[in-house]
């Protein structure tokens, strides 16, 4: 964790992690695609009568392997804080990104699953303001949990809501 | 106003827009003329090339006969789709009702305006009609175009629309307007000139004549390129002198009122409060005269269809050129106690010269109480200025190659559409007590009440 994700501006702890499943989601989403690559490679291996051939499923597995080490550093890099006045959320393995979106400034959130997420049991929630470049959005929520911090959201929101 | 008799006696001037009104009957044809201008440029050509065989048993050419029959058929939509607009001002709404087959009906909330402009096209001015078009926030197509008023209803319709948008009696004259600052027309024109984009194709092509003595072929190659992209910019020059033409910003009780334009006038009115974002752009070769352009940003909506490509244009030449003392002057009417001169400790460390090194020189970023200020650019200077009351978002964002030098950028949004002010390669912990105070102080900032313009300060002379 890069000193810049958390640092000063929320003590540590104070940050809520996604939650577990929602790795366990992008493994399977991994696996549904990295599996099949893998087993043409391993078939193309067999077919093709060649050394350089072998190699083939060696290289596609070393690139699932990093796309796997990518992926869990990214959904570690995700998090999320409701403090008294806003909302702080943490994103990013290469670039980091922590945005703050004061709750008075939310115009209105939206509750998302794809086909994945909801055979975890997942949502992803996503705030927008008037500003087009805000992007604070906090997938992997178990689904109560989502439904929950729209309605805090929503309910902080309206209490500090200011125009334009 | 709800209880207006039914019988009420049309157009007394100001009556407009309580009862349901239609468009001026001769709306269609300022619409249609700009369509039957390109069918004729098309079509005329075509109809001359045509072959012998293409003509019918009675002599006329096919082809005629089609154009006619399309233009007809443009004439009569054009037409029906007057007949079954109209617009009123009622309930605190501007409401259009539209569309012959698929009925439309807008209603944009009057204290969601962000600006009013009045527009008159050249064929609209011939005529004596002009355009009204309020620009609101949001996503949707609340796109209001009253398309078309005659001349003198426009302007009263705009007084209206910006009285309730204000929240003041219905029957409120326009405010008088006190004009702050005229752009000279023999100014405007060498100033587009010593645009980069004009002068860079002009010197390359002089080193490219210089370098046909050396590299025929290479220095062919390069002239012919430069001069390309010199009419291009030219073209831009045209457009833009087309537009900024006869230049006057005049301040009125409601707003900043901008009138501008040679062939098509634009009257643009910005009501206080609404600008999301300030722009100071000094240009390289502008910076030898010390001149400056102002330019604003104002909420409104994503604009993608063809027909509003002028809207498209969003950010607002707030004044196109003028003196940079005067440029300042006018920044402090819209932006009271906005003071856009760095302080010596705004710039960037020293390292980030490595990762930006071509910008380094004019990065600074500082924030006041009121206002965060964000100075960017390789050859031209730009310097926003965002008021913490509207600040939407605060974004800290930083690369690998930024953390290799322990740096971060802050990223400021606004409802604008244009613009996020953005304070790049901070020093980390900088950034970070950056970003915990600019979102501090957004959030307190509206709990003052917002700052009015500043009393009259005489206009420093051009420089």
């Amino acid at each position: 964790m890069s000193v810049v994700a958390t640092g000063q501006i929320i003590g540590p702890g104070e940050l809520k992690r996604l939650s577990p499943r929602f790795w366990l989601a992008r493994q399977t989403q991994l696996a549904l695609f990295w599996g099949p690559v893998f087993i043409a490679s391993v078939v193309v291996a067999l077919i093709v009568n060649l050394t350089t051939a072998d190699l083939v499923p060696v290289l596609v597995a070393l690139i699932a392997c990093t796309a796997w080490l990518v992926e869990r550093g990214r959904y570690r890099s995700w998090g999320y804080a409701e403090r008294e006045d806003d909302l702080i959320v943490t994103r990013g393995l290469l670039f980091r990104h922590v945005s703050v979106v004061p709750y008075g400034r939310m115009q209105f959130i939206d509750v998302t699953a794809g086909p994945i997420d909801r055979a975890f049991g997942l949502a992803t929630v996503q705030l927008h303001t008037a500003a087009a470049a805000t992007d604070a959005r906090i997938p992997g929520l178990v689904r109560i949990d989502a439904d929950a911090l729209r309605d805090r959201l929503a309910l902080v929101g309206e209490a500090k809501a200011t125009g334009l | 106003m709800s209880q207006l008799p039914p019988t009420m006696p049309p157009a007394a001037p100001m009556e407009v827009g309580q009862t349901w009104r239609r468009l001026h009957p001769l709306s269609p044809v300022v619409r249609f003329g700009r369509v039957l201008l390109g069918v004729i440029v098309v079509a005329v050509p075509s109809i001359a090339e045509q072959p012998a065989f293409h003509h019918s048993d009675d002599g006329f050419p096919i082809s005629v006969i089609i154009y006619s029959a399309l233009l007809v058929l443009g004439g009569l939509g054009g037409f029906i789709s007057w007949l079954v607009t109209r617009w009123r001002i009622a309930e605190g709404n501007l409401q259009i009702e539209t569309g012959f087959i698929r009925r439309q009906s807008l209603r944009i909330p009057l204290a969601r305006i962000q600006a009013v402009d009045v527009i008159s096209p050249l064929s609209g001015r011939f005529l004596g009609l002009a355009e009204v078009r309020v620009v609101s926030a949001g996503r949707g197509a609340e796109h209001g175009r009253l398309a078309y008023l005659t001349a003198a209803q426009a302007p009263v319709v705009r007084a209206r629309l910006l009285a309730l948008a204000h929240g003041l009696e219905v029957g409120t004259p326009e405010p008088p307007s006190l004009p702050l600052l005229h752009v000279q027309n023999g100014l405007l024109l060498p100033a587009l000139l010593m645009r980069s984009q004009v002068l860079a194709p002009i010197l390359i092509a002089i080193a490219a004549v210089a370098a046909i003595a050396a590299a025929p072929l290479v220095g062919a190659g390069a002239l012919g390129s430069a001069i390309t992209v010199l009419v291009i910019s030219g073209l831009g020059v045209a457009r833009a002198f087309n537009e900024d033409f006869d230049f006057t910003i005049s301040e009125a009780g409601d707003g900043v009122r901008l009138d501008r334009g040679l062939l098509q006038r634009r009257h643009e009115t910005i009501p206080y409060g609404r600008i999301q974002a300030v722009r100071v752009v000094e240009p390289m070769f502008w910076r030898v005269f010390g001149w400056a352009r102002l330019e604003v940003d104002v909420a409104r909506q994503s604009v993608s269809r063809e027909a509003d490509r002028d809207a498209q244009q969003v950010a607002r030449t707030l004044i196109p050129v003028a003196s940079r003392d005067q440029a300042l002057w006018l920044l402090a009417r819209v932006m009271p106690d906005a003071h856009p001169n760095p302080p010596p400790d705004a710039g960037p460390p020293a390292r980030a010269r490595w990762k930006a090194p071509l910008s380094f020189h004019f990065l600074a970023a500082w924030f006041g109480q009121r206002y965060m200020y964000a100075r960017t650019g390789r050859v031209q200077r730009s310097t926003i200025i965002v008021p913490l009351v509207k600040v939407q978002s605060v974004r800290l964002k930083s690369g690998p190659l930024q953390r290799a030098f322990q740096v971060a950028t802050v990223d400021v949004d606004t409802a604008g559409r244009r613009w996020q002010a953005s304070a790049r390669c901070r020093d980390e912990s900088e950034a970070l007590e950056m970003v915990r105070h600019v979102s501090e102080r957004a959030r307190l900032s509206r709990r003052v009440p917002p700052p009015r313009p500043a009393a009259p300060v005489p206009v420093p002379a051009a420089g």
